[in-house]
């Protein structure tokens, strides 16, 4: 009778403190945003939502804060990102998972895992040492003034971090597509190419734009590869060679200057929080869709 | 010396199973399949006559489904698979580095234990294969289409629809839309993996029927485990147990005059 | 069209029939195949030359006794010293972040797959919820942990960041420590219930137990983003240039000491951060290696 009621009791402890651990991890999102937003909210004394981010103005000493500049080039950076690595992924997700012999497939899938594991601060020292010199000889060759560091140097680099990340997905996708349905097509007459071409792509469709989606989300947070190698000059960057200054860079460079102004907190604040708004918002959508598609 | 013995047994050719007498069209010579290192069919010696419906039956894992695939080199897919012997369709092998796979899968239709339409609309599910074969305008598509959907009695359910997703359709339809889409690309063989075993009781006759009705003009070669759906609607039986092909009769015979002791127990219901 | 015989039709598709393999088909076949291969080269490549390339510089510019020596002051004046705080920094600081969200992480997958699998609409909400602070960047951590520092008036230290990893690292841990759980079969959990346990009993010891090398893999999965992570950390262990002694005292962690050194105007220190980036590239290689290693041995001791 004892054991029971200490064991009903253990049990019951052991249920809250569950639950507990669950409600502040499902609470994070929501504290993440009310704390930012919070601590954003000195800025827009002074100036409105659309002032903040359509306005280049970028004068904290004088109380300009426009982040236009700042989200341009995050935009940008990502972009040159994807354009590299989501060919690359699609093709490879193929090979790997529809053509390549199996011991193939190890190797590729090994130095995924690789470059997965290796930390953003080494990626951002191997773009200063090799991709920055050399986009640097590439700009004096076409006549174009660049030091290398440059929204290029930053895409480039993060195309490589983000590679693991969206192709892993997409392997999930192709692999999780019944072999029957590769059966089927083929006994059609269809050879394999004509297979992968018109049935399994169009069946992994949704998956692959999601893959691509949150690649982008996760490619737009990156900070401290890109910071190393992107130049950070407050300007709209107008080709490819010129610096950028995207927004994680902003908060990770600018937290020195936090003594001076107080409005600068503020500000980077801001900026995380619209990180933050872009990925939830990317991320929630995509969840969505996917359920979406699953269902019908 | 034993162990040589047995295996001397097992290598050797068995005769070849014909109980007919009519033009064959599919002929399994001395086939041996390993995955891996498993056996997993055993010196298989068929053949299979041109227009009849004939049914391979046995215990689940006896290799039917496998020797099916064979068929049609679907085995390709999975990796590890050795294959020793030959399958020949008419007098074309399906194992061997000239052979044209494509060419050959295109004389026979396929469909799974469950439906599996392509991720296209209803009318395109048809109209994939024959697209891939030949050149139609799309008068003539439209038509082919409307006719192979009309052959398995699928075209008034669907006529007005025939733009959306052919999951929408139910598992009975789908079937049904799988089995015109097979039709459509106008093979001269059906290959069949227990094609009712997911459907509901009333798609399952229908499909019986349909199945029974093409006998006519096709060959068909179905994979089941269900008794009662052989004894419905099997020309010819061919029982396998283990990997091993154990008797190939004409329906009837087999059923009423079961000449192996396996083959008794099966029917008897000692396996389920 | 519903006239026309069986016969008739076949003999039409039959007419229309072109080859199975034409030259144009063959060659788009080759073309994509040829891409896919180039794909597939050029990821192995690149992961060749950025290990390569790391390996090379730090390899010909590290020395044993960075690994003995702390920074000392002017450490990224090049006044010489080692990284030995910031390696012990990275430990204790991640090793510690990793225990915490072990704890919490390991609650809440324990709550999702026992507790909460009763209420599958509550359950999946849950999931949605975790699947989005997934994605979240480690420098939104590091910028809330350090308005949260302002905001309680408490100074930058070792624990701070100890705090502010392991929310970063917790989703991390969650999802990776779910995905295994999901795996264990209804009907094990169902059968120790009907002997009589609690379902914390059940948790503690079938789940955890029959889980066992998906949380070792989960663990090390989690330290290894939490070693290699700056961001998170860049502005809340303040920096220091000697080992902590305390949870109070401030921290440099390894990947923050290479930012620095290697944005240093000094060659010799640029140099130092080479050899750093190899000790960690070196550090973050022997954790996964570990882990494949652990995740396939334990694998024979489950139970199913």
């Amino acid at each position: 009778m004892n054991i029971s009621n200490h064991r009903r009791t253990r049990d019951r402890v052991v249920t809250v403190l569950t639950y507990l651990a669950m409600a502040f991890v499902l609470l994070l999102p929501f504290a993440l945003f009310v704390g930012l937003a919070a601590k954003s909210e000195l800025l827009f004394r002074d100036n409105s939502l659309g002032h903040l981010l359509f306005s280049s103005q970028w004068k904290p000493s004088s109380g300009e804060f426009g982040f236009k500049p700042f989200i341009v080039g995050s935009l940008y950076v990502t972009l040159i990102a994807m354009l590299i690595s989501a060919p690359i992924c699609f093709l490879s997700a193929i090979h790997i998972t529809q053509y390549a012999p199996r011991k193939v497939a190890k190797i590729v899938v090994t130095a995924i895992d690789i470059l997965a594991g290796i930390p953003s601060v080494v990626y951002g020292v191997w773009g200063m040492v090799f991709v920055v010199p050399w986009l640097g000889r590439i700009a004096a060759g076409l006549g174009i003034q660049s030091n290398g560091y440059s929204i290029l140097a930053g895409g480039i680099v993060l195309s490589i971090m983000v590679i693991p990340f969206i192709l892993n997905i997409l392997m999930e996708i192709y692999r999780t597509i019944p072999k029957e349905l590769t059966e089927v097509s083929l006994s059609l007459g269809a050879t394999r190419w004509e297979t992968i071409r018109d049935v399994l792509n169009r069946k992994a469709l949704p998956g692959i734009l999601a893959a691509f989606g949150f690649g982008f989300a996760r490619a737009f947070g990156e900070t401290m590869a890109v910071l190393m190698v992107v130049g950070n000059v407050v300007k709209i960057p107008s080709g490819l060679f010129d610096p950028g200054y995207p927004l994680p860079a902003l908060i990770a460079n600018s937290f020195g200057e936090l003594g001076s102004i107080p409005e600068i907190e503020s500000a980077l604040m801001f900026a995380a929080l619209i990180l933050l708004v872009v990925v939830l918002v990317f991320n929630a959508t995509l969840r969505w869709l996917i359920i979406r598609v699953e269902k019908y | 010396m034993e162990t040589q013995e047995m295996d001397a047994k097992m290598t050797g050719k068995k005769e070849m199973a014909r109980p007919f007498e009519e033009e064959g069209i599919i002929r399994v010579d001395n086939l041996n399949l390993y995955a891996g290192k498993t056996h997993i069919l055993k010196n298989v010696n068929i053949e299979i006559p041109k227009n009849k419906l004939t049914v391979i039956l046995g215990p689940s894992g006896c290799g039917k489904t496998t020797l099916l695939k064979c068929m049609n080199r679907l085995t390709d897919l999975t990796p590890d698979i050795k294959v020793n012997g030959n399958i020949y369709i008419g007098d074309q092998p399906v194992f061997g580095s000239k052979t044209d796979i494509v060419a050959l899968r295109r004389k026979m239709g396929l469909l799974s234990q469950r439906p599996f339409p392509l991720p296209m609309n209803i009318y395109n599910n048809i109209a994939y294969g024959l697209k891939l074969r030949g050149k139609y305008n799309r008068a003539e598509l439209n038509d082919l289409v409307e006719y192979y959907l009309r052959q398995v009695n699928l075209w008034d359910e669907v006529k007005d629809r025939l733009r959306s997703p052919a999951v929408r359709l139910s598992i009975g339809q789908q079937q049904r839309l799988c089995l015109a889409r097979g039709l459509a690309v106008n093979p001269d063989i059906i290959l069949a993996d227990e094609p009712t075993s997911a459907l509901d009781p009333v798609s399952s006759e229908a499909i019986e029927k349909q199945f029974a009705a093409l006998s006519k003009d096709f060959t068909l070669v179905m994979v089941t485990h269900v008794l009662r759906q052989a004894r419905r609607i099997a020309d010819y039986v061919i029982f396998m147990y283990l990997g091993e092909v154990i008797e190939m009769r004409p329906a009837q015979e087999f059923f009423e005059d079961p000449r192996e002791e396996q083959t008794k127990k099966y029917l008897s219901g000692a396996f389920n | 069209m519903e006239q026309r015989s069986l016969a008739d039709v076949r003999a039409l598709v039959k007419r229309h029939e072109k080859p199975a393999r034409t030259g144009r088909k063959l060659g788009e076949e080759i073309f994509f195949r040829s891409l896919m291969n180039i794909a597939s080269v050029l990821i192995v490549g690149v992961m060749g030359v950025i290990l390569i390339s790391i390996f090379y510089k730090g390899i010909s510019t590290f020395s044993w006794s960075m690994l003995a020596e702390d920074m000392g002051s002017g450490f990224y004046l090049n006044r010489g010293g080692g990284i030995k705080n910031a390696i012990v920094g990275s430990l204790y600081l991640s090793l510690s972040a990793t225990l915490l969200a072990l704890v919490v992480g390991l609650a809440c997958a324990l709550c999702m797959n026992v507790y909460m699998v009763k209420f599958p609409k509550l359950l999946n909400a849950a999931r949605f919820l975790l699947d989005l602070i997934w994605g979240v960047p480690s420098i939104i951590y590091g910028a809330f942990g350090f308005s949260l520092m302002v905001f309680l008036g408490v100074k930058t230290s070792l624990l701070a960041g100890i705090i502010t990893v392991a929310l970063f690292i917790l989703p991390i841990m969650i999802r990776a420590i779910d995905e295994v759980m999901k795996t264990v079969p209804a009907g094990l959990s169902e059968s120790v219930l009907s002997m009589g346990s609690t379902r914390s009993e059940l948790s503690y010891k079938v789940y955890v137990r029959q889980c066992f090398p998906g949380i070792v893999t989960a663990v090390l999965l989690a330290f290894g983003r939490a070693v290699g992570d700056a961001a998170s950390v860049l502005y809340v262990t303040g920096e220091s240039s000697k080992t902590p002694t305390s949870l109070l005292d401030n921290a440099t962690t390894l990947p923050v000491a290479i930012y620095n050194q290697i944005n240093s105007p000094y060659a010799a220190t640029q140099d130092k951060a080479y050899a750093s980036a190899f000790v960690l590239t070196l550090i973050i290689l022997i954790i996964s290696l570990l882990s494949r290693y652990i995740s396939k041995r334990y694998q024979k001791y489950r139970i199913y």
